[in-house]
């Protein structure tokens, strides 16, 4: 503890620190000597390609993926191209960029997952160098060609290459160069001898930056820091200059006296950066040069890698992997000698009385949040860091990538316990903690070639039973995409939403299946889709029977057929031998047709199929309708009448109106049409035409099926008293009181309800007297009334 | 008035809330759409939308011109359309017409179209099949319920009827369940869920299920229990002549999503007046619910009161004269004027009313449900068919007939029929066909081995199978056992006492003390009970599907007294009537109840039957 600042080492007003992550597990024997290597930022995996110790011609590479801490993941014999370039991308996968512009893309544990190309000129050309770049649209490609022309993919997720134009003068590839992203735009800078250029989509501009020393006569590296903010050119003439990548601000230019190239060339910052630096290292040598003009020197004793970081330089060895950073204030507060800083006292408090957060209830306003996240937050990154596995992230970085991206990481490396430890450590919510390690051990776990369907669907079932959103169906799909058709089956029966499980039924062509399923989530949306998929996979007969056996889904198509498919709809009913809507259809289908031929066609159609489906009525019904049809357009002809498409009852009307009672009494003995409709009819049309004579002629013609009150009521209903009297007579005895007050003859009213001697219709009539109403009259009713009471 | 109110009866929630959703979603998604546009509305969205946000609000918005859409070729000569629909194929077809008739010119426009409340497959289907689908975006305007009252929420959707009970359409299910689960995350947790009929079963799925998908939030309930039920579970109740004052409106006016248009001869003027016919209208809040021979009585003391009121002036001096003007004469006017409304309406309809054959008809009516002098009451039919009275009324009598009595004997089913196709026409052979699936008109079987047949299957299989039987059988034939169901439940009161209209003892005198209505006897019965024990015989009878779920752990409160226990919401699958209604508020007025109506649309006998009318769809 207490020589924790014997490797500072003061920088300007800053100080600078190396210290150990690990000591490598890995055993290289040659050392990185003839590795090409890519490590990957956030404390990602080191991947190696060694050079065959032999050289003969048969001997192939070996590639190696070890983790940060050296533990080894893969290694296997590359026997691909010869490759210029590897890197990996943001999600952890390896990315091998080939002579001939292939790229293969390689998962964390050596799976070949695809491959692209950076476009068919470059097999000719050749990629001269490569290199791969992180921006906010995910990862990307860079590569310059034999014939030193520049291509670009911006993310290789959604591959699309751009190639840059031509760089003037340049031969074969240039000094240096380096990828740019700024102001949305991704750009490449390249230096040709003196000459820097920016090459952008549509041009490339030469570019002078400021203040840059004039014995430079080449740029020979250059280096843009993890923010793509600073950029930082090595000249031949020794000289290290520091500025903005727009090149408008030089912040500082330091001598370092080396002329030669270094090997690597990276920028050293933090958030809130005191001193920032670049970290240049040569065969032996490290080099830190600060943007106060100060450097620290550091020997190496073997070959190394650079990695950047958001706070610092990570630098791999054969042995041992170092972190260089600039000292975190806070941690300067706490170490620095004779630091009377809070957080040193603390610490000295921490030695006397060894309570770890001693002093924390002197502070009354201090909330407790922070100090509680924070040891939690330690807590993780300890774990995480832990040599098995490997991933050595500073607080900084983990607050960067988030913890989400942490959890991803460690489920990527199939570390599900931690992942899960950790999700329940830090409270995340189950759906997007526990559930999701779960979801992504389970789309592992069904890969397990070996292990039998059955035994793998008890294992997930049992695993992911309680946890919440979990969706079976991802799984199945997973277990489907990997040829385990009957354990997706197995799987999606643990599904709870019936709706879920439909795609892929149908995907893996259990379309029967997928329609009950369907049917049973009451979605009908779903039951369409199915509906049409089959519709389209199947031919008609089965579909038509797969339907016959769904009757959810049998409607719901039938629907649909009513608006977009009539001749479709006919069919169904063709295949389920359903006379009966057959005949409606063509009834249907007769209203909305105009001419009468075809009407009476489809009419002939529809009474053939109610034949066959022994539905005598609709049958006769519709005959009669056609014979209607022809009498009426008959008669339309002859006479002009547009009696075409009324009802029976209309037409009778229409003729009574209109005096062709001849034709009136042959369509009501052909349609046998019952004697008390047309009596209403003729009485009804009589009346109003006001044809009294007729009315009484008719009225005396027989005995009257429907009585004499209607023959009262019409007239009267006319206004035509004097009519009406004529028939009061001849009403019934029951009828007689209603005929007398229709007419407004109290006094019959009353003579007739009292010789009735009925209670009601005394009531009734008495109700109707008014305070003119004859005395005499009205003592009668009452008494008739009593009397009648009595009985 | 002549019920007294609890003075425990709990206070009902703000239902304005689900207005503001919809018109704030609204007016996102017209602003997804920037700049000057078109508006282009489905006719029978118009009044909704009209409830949710005005033309004032539209134009605020950029809407330029409105149009009602006709399913004819457009004149608008704006460059951006917008077209608020139903999710019907028909208007999508017509959309594609308009832009493909676009493209034929060389016309570039952009287009949106919104569904309401919730886009079917088959219609983006349509639109890739006519190759439109990158020309338009489409949105949703999950406008699911409209509060058309303090008590009624209305989801305007009536084709819901015939879609699932005449055509086994289940398309709407879901919209169902989604509102149930839009009123439970506002208005829940729910802690009792009682429900019958198939479609309320499926419905209460739906919703369970997007309960599973979504997040819950703890919150206190302002509703505690739900009942679903199916309108074809009573199919007779919507089919009486309606008597009490809203729902007679509504049979002789029409009221449309909360407004009726009252002509000259109710206005006394030269021209027709749209009136908001809710609780915020004084005098029709008094009478709405009354028998409409108690109304008269009713207007007439209020007209008094009104004038007492206005007599006050006369003792007045300067000052009080003052505070009369400001304070009360604007709120007496109002009154007067709705008052002179009422007035004018009631008059009309009691022209109506009281006519002979109108008189005639409800004793027919009354008689059918008795089950007495059924003879007469088919010669009544028989002579209102013959005399080409109503079309509608006439196939409400038959339906009421066929209902009531288990179906028409073979006889009387073909003659009736048969006169009915000469008086309006053989096109209705098709409405007969539909009357029938859906066992509204039906002919006696002979026995009556069917039902017995289909209740054993269903005790004996599981839920699922019996499901699928029940559809097969109920193509056959559907029975409506009302005879039963009346003697178990007491829905026809003994016709021997006098039935006082002014102090209704029960629920029955919704209509003239004649008939307690099936679906409110039910919800009474089995709020009486908690549950469906004891009434097993009549679920059967219904066949039911019927359902009791208490919600686990954030149980019910343990005194079970609590407001919310006591404010139930009642979903209609299928429509439901002002009558029926009325029946629940008098229902809750006398057990300290209070219930909220939610229903696919408001229905009649009216809207029933011309449903079924195959030139409808």
């Amino acid at each position: 503890m207490a020589f924790i600042t014997a490797n500072w080492n003061p920088l300007g007003d800053a100080f600078y620190r190396k210290i150990e992550l690990y000591d490598m597990g890995w055993s290289l024997r040659d050392g990185l000597k003839d590795c090409m290597v890519a490590a990957a930022p956030y404390g990602g995996p080191i991947a190696l390609l060694r050079q065959s110790q032999r050289p003969s011609p048969s001997a192939r590479p070996q590639l190696e993926i070890y983790s940060s801490s050296g533990v080894s993941m893969a290694s296997f014999p590359w026997k691909s191209g010869p490759v210029r370039q590897l890197g990996w991308t943001v999600c952890d996968d390896l990315l091998a960029i080939q002579e001939d512009g292939t790229v293969l893309i390689y998962d964390l544990f050596g799976t070949f997952k695809r491959h692209f190309s950076m476009g068919n000129e470059v097999v000719q050309n050749q990629v001269l160098e490569a290199k791969v770049f992180h921006s906010p649209y995910g990862t990307g490609v860079a590569i310059v060609t034999g014939a030193s022309r520049f291509t670009l993919a911006m993310n290789i997720d959604d591959l699309k290459l751009r190639r840059l134009p031509e760089v003037p003068g340049l031969q074969g590839a240039p000094s240096c160069w380096a990828v740019l992203t700024q102001d949305r735009q991704t750009k490449v800078l390249l230096a040709n001898g003196a000459d820097l250029y920016i090459l952008d989509n549509t041009s490339c501009t030469p570019v002078t930056p400021p203040g840059l020393s004039p014995q430079a006569c080449s740029i020979i590296n250059m280096a843009v820091s993890f923010s793509y903010k600073y950029l930082a050119l090595f000249t031949d003439s020794g000289h290290l200059w520091m500025g903005s990548t727009n090149l408008k601000d030089k912040l500082s230019e330091v001598e370092t006296k080396v002329r030669s190239a270094p090997k690597q060339m990276v920028w050293s910052r933090r958030p809130k950066s005191q001193q920032p630096s670049v970290v240049l290292m040569w065969d032996r040598l490290l080099l830190v040069a600060g943007v106060c003009k100060e450097t620290i020197q550091y020997t190496l004793d073997e070959e190394c890698v650079c990695v950047a970081e958001l706070d610092g330089v990570r630098i791999v060895g054969a042995s041992r992997h170092e972190m260089l950073q600039e000292v975190p204030s806070a941690c300067e507060d706490i170490f620095k000698i004779a630091s009377m800083a809070p957080g040193a006292l603390l610490l000295e408090a921490h030695k006397e009385y060894e309570a770890a957060s001693f002093g924390k209830c002197f502070l009354s306003n201090f909330p407790p949040e922070p100090f509680v996240s924070m040891c939690r937050d330690l807590r993780v990154l300890n774990s995480v860091r832990d040599y098995s596995v490997g991933i050595p992230l500073t607080h900084t970085q983990y607050k960067q990538m988030t913890v989400q991206v942490l959890i991803d990481r460690l489920v990527y490396r199939k570390l599900y316990p931690l992942a899960i430890e950790i999700c329940r450590y830090l409270k995340t919510p189950e759906y997007q903690g526990v559930s999701r390690v779960l979801k992504h051990w389970a789309c592992c776990k069904v890969q397990q070639k070996e292990e039998p369907d059955e035994s793998i669907a008890r294992a997930v079932s049992v695993k992911l039973g309680e946890a919440a959103g979990i969706s079976y169906s991802e799984i199945a799909a997973r277990a489907y995409e990997c040829g385990r058709t009957e354990l997706a089956i197995k799987l999606l029966e643990f599904e709870p939403r019936s709706g879920e499980q439909v795609p892929l039924l149908l995907k893996m062509k259990r379309s029967q299946l997928g329609l009950s399923k369907a049917i049973e989530s009451g979605d009908t949306d779903l039951v369409y889709t199915v509906v049409t998929y089959l519709k389209n996979e199947m031919n008609r007969g089965d579909f038509f029977m797969t339907l016959r056996n769904q009757p959810v889904a049998l409607s719901l198509y039938r629907q649909f057929c009513k608006h977009q498919e009539q001749e479709t709809l006919k069919d169904l009913f063709n295949q389920d031998d359903d006379h009966h809507e057959l005949g409606n259809f063509y009834v249907r289908a007769s209203y909305k047709e105009s001419k009468l031929e075809a009407r009476l066609s489809l009419l002939q159609s529809a009474v053939d199929e109610y034949n066959k489906a022994k539905n005598e009525f609709a049958a006769k019904a519709t005959e009669e309708e056609m014979k209607l049809l022809r009498f009426q357009r008959r008669l339309d002809e002859e006479k002009g009448e547009a009696l075409l498409g009324l009802s029976l009852h209309d037409t009778l009307h229409a003729l009574l109106s209109a005096n062709y009672h001849k034709q009136a009494e042959q369509l009501y003995r052909d349609f046998r049409v019952p004697d008390k409709r047309y009596w209403w009819l003729k009485l009804t049309a009589l009346a109003e035409k006001e044809d009294w004579d007729e009315l009484e002629k008719f009225a005396k013609s027989k005995k009257s099926p429907i009585g004499y009150l209607p023959f009262v009521e019409v007239c009267v209903k006319r206004h035509n008293k004097y009519e009406a009297k004529k028939y009061v007579s001849k009403v019934t005895p029951e009828q007689k009181v209603k005929a007398h007050l229709a007419i407004g003859d109290l006094e019959g009213a009353a003579e007739a309800a009292i010789e009735r001697r009925s209670e009601g219709e005394i009531s009734t009539v008495l109700a109707r007297c008014s305070p003119t109403t004859d005395r005499a009259l009205l003592e009668r009713l009452n008494r008739a009334r009593s009397t009648a009471a009595k009985k | 008035m002549a019920h007294s109110v609890r003075r425990d009866a709990p206070e009902l929630p703000d239902f304005s809330l689900l207005k503001r959703l919809a018109r704030d979603q609204l007016i996102y998604l017209l602003e997804q759409l920037p700049g000057k546009k078109d508006l282009f509305i489905e006719a029978d969205l118009m009044s909704p939308l009209d409830r949710i946000a005005n033309v004032t609000t539209l134009k605020e918005h950029e809407v330029d011109k409105l149009y009602k859409v006709e399913h004819k070729s457009i004149v608008s000569t704006s460059d951006q359309l917008c077209f608020l629909i139903r999710p019907r194929i028909q208007t999508v077809k017509w959309i594609c017409d308009v832009v493909n008739a676009d493209k034929a010119v060389g016309k570039f426009r952009r287009y949106k179209v919104i569904f309401c409340p919730q886009k079917f497959y088959a219609c983006e289907t349509l639109l890739e099949e006519q190759g439109i689908i990158g020309d338009v975006t489409t949105d949703e305007w999950s406008f699911y319920l409209l509060p058309l009252d303090d008590d009624i929420i209305s989801l305007e959707l009536p084709e819901f009827f015939r879609d699932n009970f005449l055509e086994g359409d289940q398309r709407w299910v879901r919209t169902a369940g989604s509102a149930l689960h839009l009123l439970h995350s506002l208005y829940g947790p729910f802690s009792k869920v009682y429900g019958i009929g198939r479609c309320s079963k499926m419905a209460y799925e739906s919703w369970r299920e997007q309960v599973k998908e979504g997040e819950q939030r703890v919150r206190q309930a302002d509703i505690g229990n739900v009942f679903l039920i199916d309108r074809d579970v009573d199919l007779v109740t919507p089919l009486c002549s309606q008597v009490v004052y809203e729902g007679l409106v509504d049979d002789i006016f029409r009221i449309k999503c909360g407004c009726v248009e009252f002509g000259p001869d109710v206005t006394s003027s030269d021209k027709s007046m749209k009136v908001m016919l809710n609780s915020q209208d004084k005098v029709f809040n008094e009478i709405r619910n009354e028998h409409f021979s108690q109304v008269f009585g009713f207007l007439s003391q209020k007209a008094r009161n009104l004038q007492t009121a206005y007599d006050k002036r006369s003792g007045m001096d300067i000052k009080q004269m003052k505070t009369f003007v400001s304070e009360e004469l604007k709120g007496l006017k109002k009154e007067h004027r709705l008052l002179s409304l009422h007035i004018g309406a009631s008059e009309s309809m009691m022209k109506k009313k009281t006519k002979q054959d109108f008189q005639e008809m409800l004793k027919t009516e009354h008689s059918l449900l008795e089950g007495f002098e059924i003879r007469e009451c088919i010669s009544f039919i028989e002579e209102h068919i013959n005399r080409q009275a109503s079309m509608v009324e006439s196939m409400r009598l038959l339906c009421l007939l066929s209902l009531t009595e288990n179906g028409l004997l073979p006889k009387d089913y073909r003659s009736l029929k048969a006169q009915y196709l000469q008086s309006y026409g053989v096109d209705h052979l098709l409405t007969f066909s539909n009357l029938k699936q859906l066992g509204l008109l039906v002919e006696q079987q002979p026995g009556e081995t069917l039902t017995v047949m289909e209740s054993r299957v269903g005790k004996l299989v599981n839920d699922k199978t019996a499901g699928k039987l029940t559809d097969a059988f109920s193509s056959l034939a559907k029975k409506s056992n009302f005879r039963a169901l009346s003697r178990r439940l007491n829905l026809v009161p003994k016709s021997d006492e006098e039935y006082d209209l002014r102090v209704p003892r029960d629920m029955a005198y919704i209509f003239s003390g004649a008939y307690i209505p099936l679906s409110c006897k039910l919800i009474e019965q089995v709020l009486e009970r908690d549950g469906w024990t004891g009434l097993e015989e009549v679920t059967r009878m219904i066949n039911g599907h019927e359902f009791a779920v208490t919600a686990g752990s954030n149980g019910s409160d343990p005194r079970g007294r609590s407001d919310a226990q006591r404010i139930i919401l009642v979903m209609f699958l299928g429509g439901c009537t002002y009558s029926e209604i009325s029946a629940l508020r008098f229902l809750g007025k006398e057990k300290g109840y209070k219930f909220v109506v939610v229903t696919t649309a408001i229905t009649n006998s009216a809207r029933v039957l011309e449903s079924m009318l195959d030139n409808h769809a």
